[in-house]
């Protein structure tokens, strides 16, 4: 009777994965799409604005946490992936100052406020997205590609013009720094998948469901071009697989996942289709932020021993 | 301190309607895109909140306690009325932009509520005073959150331009979610005035709503007379009945389990 027990509560089983390991591979993820958009935007001088962001992000939160005195989690990295994937989100000719306020506005108002990693509400970086465009209508709607000024891929298929699908599989259009190639963010994600960062559940539901709802109100059917043109276009795919697994803000039961995919997927295709703008992603993915807590609350699962089905 | 400036005092300070009492919150929302709009909306308050406090007050004896609700309602509206026609007809371009949000004077719960906590209940002079603290408290308050927004939303203050042309406004503040924003952190400055202010062991104004004792408290039901006293009955009440009531609990809880094992079952 030597032998002492250790007395706990649950979790019983623990992983040696951290928090800052996770939020390095999505780093790591990141980066294809992160150099394509700077070779991409070389003529915008894209890379100022994805340092510039992504250092006031982490200095925000540095800053922040030294005022408050609160423990620093700049190691964290989450600050980073914040960083990043607001910068990923702008329009290249966006000016350097504009990138600070959202990061510093993603930082201290979505995620500081709230309590910090794994207590903000939504996705700061789309948060903060959204803060930019409400605020700076016309510079976040503003592109350009090789110095020439133009609408999106996007917009040129909601007015119904032609798209050049090849052009945008490979990134070489306008849009936001990170999410013109389609292939350099599956190759993030592939290495995400492989590394079990990323729950197929999430995308998977979300892109399914977009491919549904766009073929049944798309006015175009069964049209391979119309449907591939809309899964390349706008940031659906960054925002798929990196945006809407974000661990704060998506749901932790299977179930619920499939849910909160399928959810993305109808907003998405609503607001492309119906809405006044062409691109919906970010709108759509921050609604269903605010609806996890209740599709959590329906899919959490019984205790075994608990309830049942009546006899 | 005279009774008449006490009350001033009291609403532009201590129990502030927009960052103490969080009161007439639409209003405060909706209409301070500009300072122009919160100054013109707090002086129409202020001037519905004087007359209606006013009247009440004499009445105060006259209106029978069961329809006291629907009197007061009358008297505001009819106040509202008159404070709807004489914008329209002398400030026609204030009365455009505030639009509905005049005849919803009749709603805010800063009038009601000082015509049922305090008007109805104190002398005339002091509950046009009163109005008059009140109303310059919301004035103040809506004038500060227009200008934060205007400043920062449009570059101008009072309509003239004062940043320079180089500033790109942030247009979100004077959109809905500005308000917000802007409401949100003003109410967080004010608390940490008072607190650091507290901290230096100044007096104080009470930032709590219960700042005049609770003979003119409206909540007076709601909190049981003084805070300190209900809280202590309640320790000496719990200490005798501590045993007994665990017990209790402990039966229902576990009754309601069984309860719900039968039902699953």
């Amino acid at each position: 009777m030597n032998e002492k027990y250790n007395v706990s509560s649950s979790p019983h089983i623990r992983d040696r994965i951290k928090s800052s390991s996770i939020m390095l591979m999505v780093v790591i993820g990141l980066l294809p799409a992160t150099l394509f958009g700077i070779w991409n935007f070389r003529h915008e001088n894209a890379w100022v604005l994805v340092v510039v962001t992504t250092a006031a992000a982490v200095l925000a939160e540095f800053i922040w946490e030294k005022l408050m005195h609160k423990p620093v989690t700049v190691n964290d990295f989450s600050a980073v992936v914040t960083g990043l994937l607001l910068a990923l989100n702008l329009p290249p000719t966006l000016p350097w100052w504009m990138g600070v306020v959202g990061a510093v506005f993603a930082i201290i108002v979505v995620k500081q406020l709230f309590g910090g990693l794994g207590q903000n509400f939504m996705n700061p970086a789309l948060a903060a997205r959204c803060f930019l465009l409400i605020c700076f209508t016309g510079r976040m709607t503003y592109f350009v590609y090789d110095g020439v000024t133009g609408p999106t891929p996007l917009a040129d298929l909601k007015a119904g013009e032609a798209v050049n699908t090849m052009d945008m599989l490979f990134g070489f259009t306008r849009g936001t720094i990170g999410e013109t190639s389609v292939i350099a963010i599956m190759a993030g994600a592939m290495f995400l998948i492989l590394m079990g960062v990323i729950d197929l559940r999430i995308p998977g539901s979300y892109i399914v469901s977009f491919v549904v709802f766009i073929t049944i109100f798309g006015g175009h059917g069964i049209d391979p071009q119309y449907i591939t043109a809309h899964l390349c276009g706008g940031g659906l795919m960054l925002g798929a697989w990196f945006m809407a697994t974000d661990y704060v803000t998506s749901p932790v039961t299977s179930s619920g996942k499939v849910i909160y995919g399928i959810c993305m997927g109808l907003l998405t295709g609503l607001f492309r289709l119906f809405g006044g703008s062409a691109e919906g992603v970010s709108y759509a993915i921050i609604i269903s932020n605010l609806l996890v807590p209740l599709i959590e609350k329906i899919t959490l699962p019984k205790p075994f021993g608990k309830g049942g089905e009546r006899a | 301190m005279n009774k008449c400036t006490e009350r001033i005092f009291n609403g532009l300070v201590r129990e502030n309607p927009t960052f103490v009492l969080m009161l007439g919150m639409c209003p405060t929302l909706a209409v301070t895109t500009s300072a122009t709009n919160g100054i013109g909306m707090g002086l129409s308050t202020t001037a519905v909140l004087i007359m209606s406090n006013m009247l009440i007050s004499i009445l105060r004896k006259m209106i029978p306690d069961s329809v006291r609700m629907p009197a007061f309602i009358v008297v505001v509206a009819s106040f509202v009325t008159i404070v709807d026609f004489l914008l329209e007809g002398f400030v026609p371009s204030l009365y455009s932009s505030l639009g509905l949000y005049i005849p919803l004077i009749v709603v805010n719960c800063i009038i009601l509520g000082r015509a049922e906590s305090y008007a109805s209940k104190n002398p005339v002079l002091p509950s046009i005073f009163d109005g008059v603290g009140m109303g310059l408290g919301f004035t103040v308050g809506l004038t500060c959150i227009g200008i934060v927004r205007e400043l920062i939303g449009a570059g101008q203050i009072f309509g003239r331009q004062v940043m320079p042309e180089s500033y790109e406004p942030f247009t979100i503040f004077i959109l809905a979610p500005g308000a917000f924003f802007v409401l949100a952190c003003l109410v967080a400055l004010q608390n940490k005035v008072k607190g650091s202010l507290a901290k230096k062991g100044k007096k104080v104004p009470k930032s709590a709503g219960c700042g005049d004792g609770c003979a003119s408290c409206a909540s007076r039901g709601i909190c049981g007379g003084h805070l300190s006293a209900s809280a202590e009955t309640d320790k000496t009440a719990s200490a005798e009945t501590d045993k007994p009531v665990s017990e209790e609990t402990d039966k229902a809880v576990s009754a309601v389990e069984d309860k719900k094992e039968q039902e699953g079952a």
